[in-house]
């Protein structure tokens, strides 16, 4: 056993690493709730029943319009004193996936819009079931539509839970931060733990693109990623070689 | 130009075009969709480098410098000298669409040719009168119909008052009912300035009557070409003639 | 365990609360110029496609997008002073905010600037005006019409994500209800109020730019 003063890090590198699958459950978990939420408030928020739509409303523009950093310490601080008991980990999840969900909501909403209503119309008229309509007519053009905001929502899910450190959940930025504080030298392990939600950022993204090609398989469209202008396609816009005097 | 020749890919677009246009000489190019007519002006006005030959504007080459006899190619910064010499119309205005009527037109006066502010408006305000749009000047793109969009796009070529200009199908985009306004300004334009003129249309009669020359273009090449009287009256290729045919049945 | 809500003792705080405010709003604003002007290098680098620099400008971006602010802020923080560069603790927050929404400004400034259709460059070209004023009269002008409204719902995340400023110790909002927490053993009301202020002023701001949006989408 080394002093403490000439402990590297090395000698904590397994605690930091051990971090990792703690924090990629946290990303998971706060991304179902996320997910939940975004669905429960868009379709909320599209719905035509104004006692439905205006609660969903305000839920939103509320968990959107304050800070979420102010929303972990005040379901970390407050709310146990109105007799809700929640664990660290729980409230943590709850808010990080709420927050996240408000802003998917919209992405939700917009992509329900945006399949024409004379979809459904002509799916009532061919006298299908509501069933089918939503599962063969309105997800698989709404779906696919969803995907890319979702990457984006994922990787930002991941990094906030580098906030959940804050409330005493021994993730990896908290274990970074921990480590920093025995060692002299704070460089190395926040330059590794960078590294790692890189990485791990990195990863998501390329789960996301695969996610893309399947969700468009399932909905029957050809998948439109990898798709590049040809040679015989004429741009319409973009920047030109010379606009950079070259 | 000379020996141009314009690949896109492994495409053709042009093959070996020789084309000369004298001062003063209006030449119309007609042609079938796809046959590169397009392709020449955009050469010509030096928005694209060709594949192979040169393109010489007024003593300038476009993309080569002359040294000892020889051409050596050349960059941007000779380009843009010889670009001064040309103006164009695009078939889709391209107006700054931020900028007013006036604006667009005093832009490249007092930063191209660097003439005062004032010098700038007047000249900006004498060539909107002439195009018919004096009580238009504070306009918007936006706010103005296409015709009148187009006659700016003309005032804004005209002030730089270049050697040649270029017309590419500058009616095509519009509503027929404004195609008349935006042609009569380029017929009495042909008629009054002795600038040289090259003009892509689909408009036979407007053709014949201001053109010294018309091309026929088809595949990169030239089919024939000629005074508008051979050409537009008495085509002597059957090419042409069922051009013409087609075009008239429209 | 009946909790009471103390009307007077929340009212006796709001005025160390609004300090915090001022130093929140300092904040997003130095750090909103920061992230603008950043942003605007690291789009400008990106689209020149220099070799070697424009790809490194690239993974940089895709690097600060992909790591957390918060251990940014750290690393800014605790490494600073070791290269022996002591900057108090809200201009290093500031540097961090700037730089971490300056990757995001950029991918905004790059597709404004790839939006503007290719007829304007190539009329300007005709018209032979110079390159500074394509870019600077023509392009940019165009490409920030598109911009503008995106980058002001930055600047809202960033008063809203300002507060994590709290953790490398700077008394802006969220620090300031902390401390009063911890000094009285009341976080109820500190926090809550601290929480309103920024709906306060957020949700305004975001109407505001949802009507930008709507102005220039319809213009
Ligand atoms: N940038 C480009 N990349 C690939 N192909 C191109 C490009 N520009 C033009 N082409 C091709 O070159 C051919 C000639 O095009 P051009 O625009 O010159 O024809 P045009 O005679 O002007 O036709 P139109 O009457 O339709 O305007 C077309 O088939 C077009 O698809
Ligand atoms: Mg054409």
């Amino acid at each position: 056993m080394r002093y403490l003063a000439e402990r590297t890090l090395g000698d904590y590198l397994p605690l930091l690493l051990q971090g990792i699958p703690i924090t990629l459950e946290l990303t998971l978990a706060s991304t179902v709730v996320l997910v939940a939420a975004g669905f429960v408030f868009g379709l909320g928020r599209g719905s035509r029943n104004r006692l439905i739509r205006w609660p969903a409303g305000f839920v939103v523009e509320v968990l959107r319009g304050s800070s979420a950093i102010a929303q972990l310490f005040w379901a970390f601080y407050v709310l146990p004193y109105f007799g809700v008991e929640l664990s660290p980990l729980a409230a943590g999840i709850a808010v990080l996936g709420l927050n996240g969900g408000a802003y998917f909501s919209e992405v939700v909403r917009a992509a329900f819009a945006s399949v024409p209503k004379g979809q459904t119309e002509a799916a009532i008229a061919l006298n299908l079931s509501a069933w089918f309509r939503l599962r063969r007519i309105i997800l698989p053009q709404a779906l696919p539509i969803m995907v890319p905001p979702f990457g984006n929502a994922l990787i930002d899910m991941l990094k906030f839970t580098a906030l959940l450190s804050l409330v005493t959940i021994q993730e990896l930025a908290y274990r970074a931060d921990a480590i920093r504080s025995v060692l002299e030298d704070a460089g190395p392990v926040y330059s590794l733990t960078l590294l790692i939600y890189f990485a791990m950022a990195l990863a998501l993204s390329a789960l996301v693109q695969w996610l893309e090609v399947a969700v468009n398989r399932w909905a029957g469209r050809s998948t439109r990623t990898g798709r590049k202008a040809g040679p015989q396609e004429r741009s319409t816009s973009g920047v030109p070689r010379w606009a950079f005097g070259r | 130009m000379r020996d141009v020749t314009m690949r896109y890919g492994s495409r053709t677009v042009v093959d070996s075009l020789l084309l000369s246009v004298k001062p003063r000489e209006k030449v119309a190019i007609i042609g079938p969709s796809g046959s590169g007519k397009t392709t020449i002006l955009r050469l010509a006005m030096g928005l694209e480098r060709p594949s192979e030959g040169w393109i010489r504007i007024d003593g300038n080459y476009l993309w080569h410098v002359e040294r000892n006899g020889a051409l050596l190619p050349a960059g941007e910064q000779q380009a843009r000298r010889a670009r001064r010499a040309v103006g164009m119309v695009f078939q889709q205005f391209n107006l700054f669409p931020h900028m007013t009527a006036m604006q667009n037109v005093t832009e490249p006066l007092v930063h191209v040719l660097r003439l005062s502010k004032k010098d700038a408006h007047d000249r900006a305000a004498d060539l909107l009168t002439r195009v018919g749009l004096a009580t238009h000047l504070d306009h918007r793109p936006a706010q103005l119909s296409g015709g009148q969009q187009q006659r700016v796009a003309i005032a804004r070529s005209l002030a730089l008052r270049p050697k040649v200009m270029l017309f590419d199908e500058v009616t095509s985009a519009l509503d027929p009912e404004l195609v008349g306004e935006v042609l009569n300004v380029i017929r009495d334009l042909a008629h009054t300035t002795s600038m040289a003129m090259m003009i892509v249309t689909h408009e036979i009669t407007f053709a014949s009557d201001i053109a010294d020359r018309v091309i026929m273009f088809d595949h990169g090449h030239v089919v024939e070409e000629g005074t508008p009287d051979v050409v537009l009256r008495n085509p002597q290729s059957p090419r042409t003639k069922q051009f013409l045919k087609a075009i008239l049945e429209r | 365990m009946t909790f009471q809500w103390d009307w007077g003792f929340a009212f006796q705080q709001l005025p160390t609360l609004l300090q915090g405010l001022v130093f929140t709003l300092e904040a997003t604003f130095f750090g909103s110029l920061l992230a603008f002007v950043l942003g605007l290098v690291w789009a400008l680098a990106r689209l020149a496609e220099v070799p070697v620099v424009s790809p490194l400008v690239r993974l940089w971006v895709e690097f600060v997008r992909g790591t957390p602010l918060l251990i940014q802020l750290y690393f800014l923080f605790f490494i600073f002073p070791s290269y022996g560069v002591t900057l108090p603790a809200l201009e290093t927050g500031i540097i961090g905010l700037g730089i971490y929404y300056s990757a995001y400004a950029s991918e905004v400034y790059r597709a404004g600037i790839e939006g503007v259709p290719r007829g304007q460059w190539e009329a300007s070209l005709a018209l032979g005006l110079p390159l500074r004023r394509v870019w600077g009269r023509i392009v940019l002008p165009q490409a920030m019409r598109f911009a503008v409204p995106v980058l002001g719902n930055f600047v809202i995340s960033m008063f809203k994500e300002s507060a994590i400023l709290s953790t490398i110790s700077v008394l802006e909002l969220i620090g300031q209800a902390n401390i009063i927490g911890a000094e009285t053993a009341r976080y109820v009301e500190p926090l809550t109020m601290a929480a309103l202020i920024f709906l306060v002023i957020s949700y305004p701001a975001a109407r505001l730019v949802r009507l930008l949006e709507a102005r220039t989408g319809a213009a």
